[in-house]
């Protein structure tokens, strides 16, 4: 389980992520989307300990992430296939987690075959290694300690269909046997398939989250506005129905599109509307 | 929504086997093997032992006999691998950064800074084994030498193989304290080859540093360590000078790496 707390982080006056909250709970995959910069990677890095926040506060299993006493057992992490050794095999890259993380051997011959990396390409240094290479033996080291929980950024970058194809398994059969699965992605299309759950982000805040079907459905749109009350009154004077969602209000055009099941092409996806001008001038918070 | 409570008890218990933290030894091994698992590290390691070779060889050929010693062969070793050395602690602690490593030790060791120990740990353990080394080679030098007309003595003081040691973990430490500091390899080798160069070229040039020169730069407070006696004056220096190269930057470099950001 990963339990985000108002987790802000800013880098002088700029936030990159601001006050972002969420839950990803065992037994589902969260699909963390947002465009590139909206502050997905940061809001990893921060869960993960690899960045401190300013404010807010994350844990992973119940507990901050830097406390865990062998994170690599409890959450593997794959923040970004690029970063390893050039000059280090495949397989020594996890052979070093492994022994770091106390497992036995055998375990790395084992999650090398589990991403189809074979004795060859293990053999090769990962400067060799095209980038889906990458991705996969970063998905190796994730997966090494036997993890409960995967946080995994842009795992897809670099796959090529069939991949992704492969990887959208791998994730699904990891949550359905009561794992925790945190992915994010700049494409709706990329997470759809697999993610139970969406957490939209953009601009560092949450935009919308939810269950994916709810959040795909009806073709409503996210309303956000500095002051609530002013925005849920102007909805209603405006005779629209809408439904709270983490920090925004949900919009439905009429309560009968709600064909909730029917897939939705990713051009009806929900556009994200904000509506601050209009009600900041009403607003009245400190 | 699906509920949360009875999910999250429902996956807890099969989380029986006992997880303990790494131990430091373990780290320690981890490190050890990140020193020679690549081909940049490994020749590095090769470099210093042919160094030590090279220079026993050329005192063979060049040097008096009278001067074909195990302590001659000995304490003029100790000075090139006392250049690599550094290198070495330099590399250790800024390739994590410059190759992106960091992103994966220090996840799975969030605790940085017994990563670090383990680093540093890992160095002085080179560091040592390089002495093992170079008393080796002086060793066959020695017995080349009685058999080809040297002088092949044995004599030298137990404090002076002591006094080589420390000289060599000062220095692998003094790199890596610059390595922590700086966090980016060519950076943190060229300010450890030039600060202290420049710091002496100084000392010499300019008259009134020449006092806190005495006390400050590493080459001069190390001299008396080649030698067997070594007065408390001489260890006060060195302790001083030490302080200022090796034990602050590495108080500073720790709190740049503890509070970096990883990505």
């Amino acid at each position: 389980m990963i339990t985000v707390e108002n987790l802000t982080k800013r880098y002088g006056p700029h936030p990159a992520v601001d006050d972002v909250s969420f839950q990803c709970d065992p037994g589902t995959v969260t699909g963390f989307l947002g465009p590139n910069g909206a502050g997905k990677s940061t809001t990893m890095r921060m869960i993960c300990g690899l960045t401190a926040p300013t404010a807010g506060r994350a844990t992973v299993s119940g507990r901050p992430y830097r406390e865990l006493p062998n994170p690599g057992r409890e959450v593997g992490v794959l923040l970004d296939a690029s970063a390893q050794h050039a000059g280090r095999t495949g397989r020594e890259a996890l052979t070093l987690s492994a022994y770091t993380m106390g497992l036995d051997r055998r375990e790395v011959a084992a999650k090398l075959d589990l991403v189809g990396l074979n004795a060859v390409a293990a053999k090769r240094r990962v400067r060799a290694y095209s980038l889906g290479m990458r991705q996969r033996l970063g998905l190796a080291q994730a997966m090494l300690g036997d993890p409960r929980v995967l946080i995994l950024d842009e795992p897809a970058n670099g796959l090529d269909p069939e991949g992704i194809f492969w990887m959208r398994g791998l994730l699904r059969d990891f949550a359905d046997r009561g794992g925790t699965v945190l992915l994010s992605s700049h494409l709706l299309r990329e997470v759809e398939a697999v993610a139970d759950r969406l957490v939209v982000i953009g601009g560092g805040r949450i935009v919308a989250q939810g269950d994916k079907n709810e959040l795909l459905a009806g073709g409503g749109t996210v309303v956000r506005a500095r002051d609530d009350a002013a925005l849920r009154q102007a909805l209603k004077v405006a005779g629209l129905t809408a439904a709270d969602s983490a920090d925004a209000c949900w919009c439905r055009p009429t309560p009968r599109q709600s064909a909730r099941r029917r897939p939705m092409p990713a051009s009806r996806s929900p556009s994200c509307v904000r509506l601050a001008a209009a009600a900041s001038n009403s607003s009245s918070s400190p | 929504m699906t509920t949360t409570a009875p999910a999250a008890s429902a996956v807890a218990p099969r989380h029986q086997s006992p997880v303990r933290r790494p131990s430091l030894l373990r780290l320690t091994a981890v490190e050890l093997r990140k020193l020679v698992d690549t081909r940049a590290g490994r020749w590095l390691l090769i470099t210093i032992g042919l160094v030590v070779v090279a220079v026993v060889t050329l005192l063979l050929i060049y040097a008096e006999d009278a001067e074909q010693t195990f302590f001659t062969f000995f304490v003029t070793s100790l000075l090139p691998v006392n250049v690599l050395l550094p290198v070495l602690g330099i590399l250790s602690i800024t390739s994590e950064w410059s190759q992106r490593t960091a992103l994966s030790t220090y996840a799975l060791v969030p605790r940085r800074e017994r990563v670090v120990t383990a680093k540093l740990l890992a160095v002085v353990l080179a560091a040592l084994a390089s002495v093992l080394v170079t008393l080796a080679v002086a060793a066959v030098g020695t017995l080349v030498a009685s058999a080809t007309g040297g002088a092949g003595t044995w004599q030298v003081d137990a404090t002076l193989i002591v006094n080589g040691a420390i000289v060599q973990v000062a220095g692998v430490l003094m790199g890596a304290a610059f390595g922590l500091l700086l966090l980016n390899p060519p950076l943190a080798i060229v300010g450890y080859l030039l600060l202290p160069t420049l710091w002496s070229v100084l000392g010499e040039l300019v008259r009134p540093l020449r006092g806190p020169a005495a006390w400050l730069d590493t080459s001069r407070t190390m001299e008396p360590l080649f030698t067997s006696h070594v007065t408390a004056g001489q260890w006060g220096r060195l302790a001083v000078s030490l302080l200022v190269w090796m034990v602050l930057p590495l108080a500073a470099g720790l709190v740049r790496t503890l509070r970096r950001e990883v990505s």
